[in-house]
């Protein structure tokens, strides 16, 4: 049974005596202790359970905790800049009062931070693409839409006004 | 309203959800006797019966007003929401009608879960969108009586008349004397006060509602959008073991021989180990528990798990016989009456036209995105539970039945629930993971599988309609008959959410109805599910009356208008009974806000229904193309709704938005296979909900009327899948009669 060594959020973290399939979902859950990330169906359908490997959004449920050693893995919990404030993404979705019962919505937001970092103006139909991998039970789907293009708004606004990159 | 319902219609709905409304304020005294908080909010007794120790726990000179409000020193002003949030709005919404009759503002108010306790609460459940209705009255005291003891503190400290102070944002103030103290400060003293008595409260006007009716982010969204533990699943607790549970895929079945020291010879796995249960599919059904030291150890075990199983006593059922079996009962059979007015025959007969149709939907599991799980930690005679559950009180139960701990040992902790849509009214999971942990002797976080959640769940029951209506020589629907195949329980009634209810719609309002049933035997778990009844029936019944309306050669909103009649409450003051008057103006308006009756293009057309069910008035226009190949497309749905004064527009809107692309994923491409007694599906690629690339726009327009608030988790599904068909036919031609839409080849 291996010992990996995990770069999440920027933190280094030692993670002993797991079995060598174990998926980075139940490492990020049960070992490392961050919970944000959500498990829904561990087939890689629904989304729930998305994190970043150096930045690409993947299916944490469907990917092996061995393969993410060396990589940038960032969740729900890092993906704001800093602890004190929120992702523009964050703030949308708390403005938009995109979730219901709010269990999906780690993972949309994941995806959605995804696609405004290669994308930071996306049309409806860029965000219909990028999100069609994120099962809302709840279908807030409507909100979702907005709380994206709101955000877009506000990061290529901060874009123009500090020149800097998102 | 009438007398000829045979006494087999059974009432399930009401015995799963909560009481309609049950008036319960306790007194000041009774509660901190109970709480165990004295009058100045120090704890002076914990007991694990009343569940107080972590909720109610105060410090210092805090006020703790009643069962709902508590405000600390600081200006901190605690709520307490009863009912489990299941994605429904409730812990906010709840709060903000407290927050309006305490004047305080929603700045200050900080919504904490309170302990599970019917003796204080009532019931705390969350089902049948009755939580806002069954709160409205004894919460709006509950913040007005708070209030009227703050303003009595400030009278006393001040020597002037309780009458000249009024109160705004959690101030107290005399404008006479240009004084002004906070909540926060008043706090200190006005436990001393006497708990005002509740028939000299004087309520707020709608007019002064400040809070009421704006748009409120939800109260936990910060912890959703952050990743904060925050639902059942997200439960750590000391010494903490990672569990799984195979049961029979067939229901009734029990573990004949399984390769148990195999099992506990795998990597991580700590014990394994077989529960007979009690056979009871809501309690423990037998099954093999797994121990391991991780989830994924757990589960990894699970897949390499053979179990033997006895199936003498399990299911067999199989959706395709049933299919089969209810379309030759419905040619051979006009079933046993259950409501028959006036003289349907007699109208067929004078009919100047006839229309008859078969209409059938599937089985359909409730899939909420969080798997169902639940962390026990059962030892010494007593239990500790941490469960997403939308009805803990009956976890609580049957727990203690199942383990003989009594109930006053057993501490739940009411989790956020990932979803619910009625499969968390039941509690087997609970059951399970209590069972595990008493039998592991360590605290144990059971964790299914999404295969299981599709494989055990109490699903909602397909059924059939077979329907005939008459019209006479100006188009009006004269007769309706529904002849409704369904499926019989042990008990030999209807199994649960699979019957008729007294007053079915179109029997309310036309002399001339029958509606009769025939059952088929069925051993596979029912129960609740979104719209319980009304999510089949209103697809079957509102698509029916667009054949009619279209046999008749009239327009489908003049028609419905017409069987509704005059306006009026078809039983003065009971929000359960339709008002034709309500539903008038919903059908209007949706029609009016969609454009009913304008020009479209080939292919296009509008498609409306209305459906009243949860005591909320509900009408909808899908706007929808369908071209050659087929292929659909939703363009927007267009809802109106009266549900009485708005609570939260945003969240209001939500659940609407929400329930209604429910309606449209469910119609679409929604359905469970039964054969052999298992469920074929096994996770969502062979269960397409819907995604965000086929979610159409949908329009929210409420008429704020003055009836009492009720609640919006339901009924605004019911009316979509309806719409969207009669959409469809206005568009194509094709008539769909069979849920899912993919059994008519229609795609998207």
């Amino acid at each position: 049974m291996p010992d990996l060594q995990l770069d999440v959020n920027g933190k280094n973290y030692q993670v002993t005596d797991i079995e060598a399939d174990t998926p980075l979902l139940w490492v990020l859950r049960d070992h490392v202790g961050l919970v944000g990330t959500k498990f829904g169906c561990g087939g890689g359908y629904c989304g729930a359970c998305t994190v970043h490997l150096d930045g690409k959004p993947v299916r944490s449920c469907s990917v092996p905790a061995s393969s993410a050693v060396s990589m940038k893995i960032t969740t729900i919990e890092g993906i704001a800049s800093n602890d004190d404030v929120l992702h523009p993404l964050q703030e949308a979705w708390i403005e938009h009062d995109v979730p219901q019962c709010g269990y999906c919505q780690a993972g949309q937001i994941m995806s959605a931070a995804a696609l405004l970092r290669d994308n930071s103006n996306p049309s409806d139909e860029d965000i219909d693409t990028a999100m069609s991998g994120n099962i809302c039970r709840c279908a807030t789907y409507i909100r979702i839409r907005r709380a994206i293009r709101t955000a877009a708004t506000k990061i290529s606004g901060n874009t123009l006004k500090t020149g800097g990159n998102v | 309203m009438n007398n000829n319902i045979v006494n087999n219609i059974i009432d399930e709905m009401e015995q799963t959800t909560e009481s309609p409304f049950e008036m319960r304020v306790i007194d000041r005294r009774t509660f901190l006797k109970l709480t165990g908080i004295s009058g100045s909010g120090l704890v002076l007794g914990i007991s694990l019966k009343n569940s107080m120790s972590s909720a109610f726990a105060t410090t210092g000179n805090e006020f703790t007003a009643n069962e709902y409000v508590r405000i600390a020193t600081d200006g901190k002003i605690y709520v307490y929401s009863i009912n489990p949030e299941i994605g429904q709005g409730i812990k906010t919404s709840v709060p903000m009608i407290i927050a309006e009759e305490l004047d305080a503002n929603w700045e200050d108010v900080i919504v904490e879960q309170a302990p599970i306790n019917e003796n204080i609460y009532g019931r705390q459940s969350a089902g049948g969108s009755n939580s806002l209705t069954s709160a409205w009255d004894k919460v709006r005291i509950a913040g007005a009586s708070a209030r009227s003891m703050l303003i009595a503190t400030a009278a006393d400290e001040w020597g002037v008349p309780a009458a000249e102070c009024r109160t705004e944002s959690s101030h107290v103030y005399h404008d006479g004397t240009s004084r002004q103290a906070s909540y926060a400060k008043l706090s200190v003293n006005a436990a001393n006060q006497p708990v005002p008595d509740k028939d000299s409260l004087v309520l707020k006007k709608r007019s002064e509602f400040k809070l009421l009716g704006q748009r409120i982010s939800g109260v936990e969204n910060m912890q959703v959008v952050t990743g904060k533990p925050l639902f059942g699943i997200d439960t750590v607790v000391p010494n903490m073991r990672f569990a799984a549970y195979e049961k029979c895929p067939a229901t009734g079945g029990s573990v004949k021989d399984a390769n148990l020291d195999e099992i506990k010879s795998l990597p991580g796995v700590i014990d394994a180990f077989v529960l007979k249960g009690n056979n009871e599919p809501t309690e423990l059904m037998p099954g093999v528990a797994i121990i391991a030291n991780s989830t994924w150890a757990a589960f990894s075990a699970k897949k390499k798990l053979k179990v033997v199983w006895d199936e003498s006593n399990a299911t067999k059922a199989s959706w395709s016989e049933a299919t089969i079996n209810a379309r030759d009962i419905a040619k051979k059979s006009k079933g046993e009456d259950l409501i028959n007015l006036g003289d349907v025959d007699k109208k067929f007969t004078e009919a100047s036209k006839t229309v008859e149709a078969f209409y059938e939907y599937p089985f359909l599991p409730h899939a909420p995105l969080e798997p169902q799980n639940c962390t026990a930690w059962v030892h010494d005679g007593k239990a500790e539970i941490w469960a997403p559950t939308q009805r803990p009180a009956r976890g609580v139960s049957a727990v203690s039945k199942l383990l003989g701990i009594a109930e006053e040992n057993i501490l739940l902790h009411q989790l956020r629930c990932g979803g619910g849509f009625g499969r968390r009214l039941m509690n087997d999971y609970m059951c399970e993971a209590a069972a595990i942990s008493e039998q592991a002797g360590v605290p144990v976080k059971l964790q299914w599988t999404r295969e299981d959640d599709m494989a055990h769940d109490f699903y909602r029951v397909g059924g059939f309609h077979s329907m005939k209506g008459a019209l006479d020589k100006n188009g009006t629907l004269t007769a309706f008959h529904d002849h409704f195949i369904t499926f019989m329980g042990s008990n030999k009634k209807p199994v649960a959410s699979g019957e008729l209810r007294k007053g079915e719609f179109p029997s309310d309002v036309l002399t001339d109805t029958r509606f009769t049933q025939s059952m088929m035997p069925l051993r596979v778990p029912t129960g609740p599910w979104r719209s319980p009844r009304a999510n089949g029936i209103a697809f079957a019944v509102q698509g029916f009356m667009d054949e009619m309306s279209t046999a008749a050669g009239r327009d489908h909103m003049e028609f419905l208008l017409e069987i509704l009649g005059e306006p009026r409450w078809l039983e003065q003051g009971n929000d359960g009974a339709l008002n034709t008057g309500r539903a008038a103006r919903v059908i209007k308006l949706a029609a009016e806000k969609a454009g009913w009756g304008k020009p479209l293009p080939e292919g296009r057309g509008l498609g409306l229904s209305f459906y009243f069910s949860h005591r909320g008035h509900f009408a909808e226009v899908a706007d929808v193309s369908v071209d050659a190949n087929k292929k659909l497309t939703v363009h927007k749905v267009t809802v109106a709704g009266d549900v009485g004064p708005i609570i939260n527009l945003s969240g209001a809107e939500n659940q609407c938005q929400g329930a209604v692309l429910d309606g449209l994923s469910t119609a679409l491409g929604l359905q469970l296979s039964i054969e052999n007694g298992r469920i074929q599906e096994t996770n969502f690629h062979q269960y397409p909900i819907l995604r965000i690339n086929k979610a159409p726009d949908v329009a929210v327009h409420f008429i704020e009327s003055d009836f009492k608030p009720t609640g919006l988790g339901e009924p605004a599904l019911p009316p979509a899948a309806p719409a969207i068909c009669n959409a469809i036919y206005a568009a194509s031609g094709i008539r769909v009669r069979e849920l899912p839409l993919s059994k008519s080849g229609i795609t998207v």
